[in-house]
């Protein structure tokens, strides 16, 4: 990736000056309000990507192919991007790791999906949506990443999609000379996501692949490393997969003291367990309360002294609406439920709605 | 129309306290029918009507960079009239209304949302969501009803003042938006008062005229300058699309609340309402107007004014879907769903605002046998249930 060089200070305020003036034109929307409608993915745009392609990879996971805005810092190989996409016209967000190499600026990048059983995002991205639409992106992140140089021993340790991360560092050109292990986890093996790839690598002596198929195998015990992997301890370690490896591994390298060589990468799966009422914190009053599940986050808040906007308090005039920074609600109308992570922007009537569960709201 | 309780024929005597409660689930049961199916139609839909209404908007503009020459002042003060109604009524109002939070697009929401209106989003959101729809038609809370400046019900005292009414109406449709930014700030009654020196309020103030600079500077400034020799043109052109926004916007607000068949209520008669009495309040208190596909669209669909008293919130495209749900419930509770022609219902609306302006000529069907008696009296503080049991 090329760095910018900073425009001229004239130029730049010129164009700033210029821009200010297009501001009091399009008021009271922004000129970006209209260019969107034209070039989404223009520099200075939010950051949002154009599906190029899906690409199936086994029967439920998927390759997406995106072109990502001018904004699009780029990505170092084993970074996540979150993904706003709208499913049934509600927009999710969600984390994936980047499995395409780092290009050069304008091409286009590529996540890994695997479906899984009642995920709103994933079932969309691999089975519904088409060429051409939009998404948000945010700029990638994570230090689940290679040093410079690499290291000249490295194990990979990955189950399920938990390949993802590993598949972006293996593409990136990075590990050329280095001794590879992967140790790869999955049912079957048509179910190893990008199995050909990596059977390709193995079988020109770029990795050693040990493939674990856990239908016939059974699930990995990490004690069989000191068999399947015997130098695995003197290796610098990446491991990604389900809770369950990362914990037992986790201990395997504390228990022997080299916690210094693994890194891990944990995915959590969005899944917030909704209760009746719970603690709610208001963020920028540093006020916690508890909250019965029958009593509106309004009144909790305002009992608490939170000075809190409200409006009607019957949930139709909209005026006590706060952003859910994470954490869930009920509305207390019909028991829907609202659920939120950091990021996802979901707003929420106060007036209406009831803690189910740990809830922070952003005020 | 008068306050409800003292008609002779009172539209809701043969309701018991349960039907009410009863047609308020099944109101209910529609609003949760609809949030169910809600979604990537609903969603694609909206975003068509704001990318449509936004090049419409572009092209206008700079068709009328060329306002010198008079097809060209025609097509693009149309367009922008158009425009101007599209962003006000269709998407401003209803996304304003939240109707589009569900979709949890940070740019489509209703916290986020500025209109191309006088009056600043978050002091409209204030004085429209909060007391209009809550306070639906209910006399002396819901300053909808007249916009404090006329006499709209038979039970107002008149005075000689109100002669004037008309001329007030007319001239509070050319510059509607002023006025209902004026309304946001309750300025009347602030600067009689003594109000205006709440620091609230002054700030609200200086809200309101940045806005109104803002708005100011682009239609009749810059846009004026864009169109060098077409200065005067585009001025003209765009005070022009702005007065018909103005006019049209007025009338559909007219036709929601005022013609005649559409009831008031008393102060006392929402003591303690229940959720029923409040659905009830807004089938009585609004009306919707009849008409095309194209005609409900520039209306924002408050041609479903009943429908969208009932549910504020849900999105726009979906009122016309349940109307005649909504109407069938009407019939099966033996209520007057009150609908006319854009025409008819206009017509029926100024009519009233001559009418008020003269002292009543008698006093409309009270009987004071009636055993509810005056619902503004100290003694009869009844609720509608009440009154209909």
């Amino acid at each position: 990736m090329t760095a910018t060089v900073p425009r001229p200070d004239t130029s730049g305020s010129l164009r700033r000056r210029l821009w200010r003036l297009a501001e009091t034109v399009t008021t009271p929307v922004l000129p970006g309000d209209y260019l969107d409608l034209v070039a989404p993915l223009r520099a200075g745009a939010d950051l949002r990507g154009r599906i190029l392609d899906v690409r199936p990879e086994t029967p439920d996971a998927a390759t997406v192919l995106i072109q990502p805005g001018r904004s699009w810092r780029g990505h170092r190989p084993g970074q996540y991007v979150r993904l706003g996409v709208d499913v049934d016209g509600v927009r999710q967000w969600r984390a994936y790791s980047v499995t395409s190499a780092p290009g050069r600026r304008g091409d286009p990048i590529s996540v890994t999906v695997k479906a899984i059983p009642d995920g709103v995002v994933s079932n969309h991205l691999v089975r519904r949506i088409r060429p051409g639409t939009i998404v948000q992106l945010d700029q990638a992140c994570g230090d689940f990443v290679l040093p410079q140089p690499a290291p000249p021993r490295v194990l990979f340790l990955t189950a399920g999609s938990g390949i993802t991360p590993v598949a972006g560092m293996l593409r990136g050109g990075a590990l050329a000379g280095t001794d590879v292990v992967l140790v790869h986890s999955a049912p079957t093996a048509d179910d190893v996501v990008f199995g050909p790839e990596l059977r390709d690598l193995a079988e020109r002596g770029a990795i050693r692949l040990v493939e674990r198929h856990t239908t016939v195998d059974g699930l990995l015990d990490v004690a069989e490393l000191d068999t399947l992997v015997p130098d695995h301890l003197e290796r610098e370690t990446w491991a990604c997969g389900p809770v369950g490896l990362l914990d037992a591994v986790e201990r395997h390298w504390s228990a022997r003291d080299r916690v210094d060589r693994l890194h891990t990468e944990r995915f959590r799966p969005t899944v917030i367990t909704a209760g009746e009422g719970g603690t709610v914190t208001f963020t920028r009053s540093s006020v916690t309360v508890e909250a019965a599940g029958a009593t509106p986050l309004l009144d909790a808040g305002e009992n608490a002294g939170v000075l809190m906007p409200s409006g009607c308090r019957m949930g139709i005039c909209f005026g006590c609406v706060l952003p859910l920074r994470q954490g869930a609600v009920r509305d207390l109308r019909n028991g829907q439920l609202t659920t939120a992570l950091p990021g996802d922007g979901v707003r929420v009537q106060t007036c209406v709605s009831a803690a189910a569960g740990p809830c922070e709201l952003e005020i | 129309m008068t306050v409800i309780q003292k008609k002779a024929d009172n539209p809701i005597a043969h309701l018991s306290a349960e039907d009410i409660e009863t047609l308020g689930k099944e109101l209910d049961a529609i609003r949760e029918r609809v949030i169910a199916d809600r979604g990537e139609r609903d969603a694609a839909y909206i975003r068509k009507v704001i990318s449509t209404q936004r090049k419409l908007e572009v092209s206008s503009r700079v068709v009328l960079l060329f306002s010198l020459f008079p097809p060209a002042w025609l097509v693009g003060t149309a367009g922008l009239a158009v425009a101007k109604i599209l962003e006000n009524m269709e998407i401003g109002h209803n996304v304003l209304h939240g109707q589009w939070d569900w979709m949890r697009d940070p740019k489509i929401h209703s916290t986020a949302w500025e209109w191309d209106h006088a009056t600043p989003a978050e002091q409209w959101k204030q004085s429209h969501n909060e007391l209009h729809h809550r306070y639906t038609n209910v006399v002396g809370k819901d300053n909808d009803l007249g916009y404090g400046i006329m006499r709209v019900d038979e039970d107002q005292p008149w005075h000689p003042a109100y002669l004037g009414q008309p001329f007030y109406n007319f001239l509070n449709a050319c510059f509607f938006e002023y006025g209902v930014a004026a309304y946001d700030l309750d300025l009347g009654q602030k600067l009689k008062n003594g109000g205006h020196k709440d620091p609230v309020f002054r700030a609200q103030l200086r809200a309101a005229g940045r806005k109104i600079r803002r708005q100011v500077l682009k239609d009749y400034l810059l846009f004026p300058l864009l169109s060098g020799p077409s200065f005067f043109h585009t001025m003209a052109a765009n005070f022009t699309a702005n007065l018909i926004r103005n006019l049209w916007s007025h009338s559909v607000i007219m036709c929601g609340h005022f013609p005649e068949g559409v009831e008031t209520f008393s102060k006392t008669s929402i003591e303690g309402e229940t959720r029923g009495e409040w659905y009830l309040r807004q089938m009585l208190g609004s009306a919707n107007i009849s008409g095309s596909r194209l005609m409900h669209i520039m209306t924002g669909n408050l041609s479903y004014q009943i429908e969208h008293h009932l549910f504020p919130d849900l999105p726009s495209n979906r009122y016309q879907e349940i109307a005649p749900e909504v109407r069938a419930l009407f019939d099966r509770y033996g209520l007057r769903y009150t609908t006319g022609s854009l025409p008819r219902q206009v017509f029926s609306a100024w009519k009233k605002v001559f009418r008020l302006a003269l002292p009543n000529r008698r006093r409309p069907g009270v009987s004071d046998d009636r055993p509810n008696g005056p619902a503004t009296g100290p003694s009869a503080p009844r609720t509608l249930a009440t009154v209909g049991a």
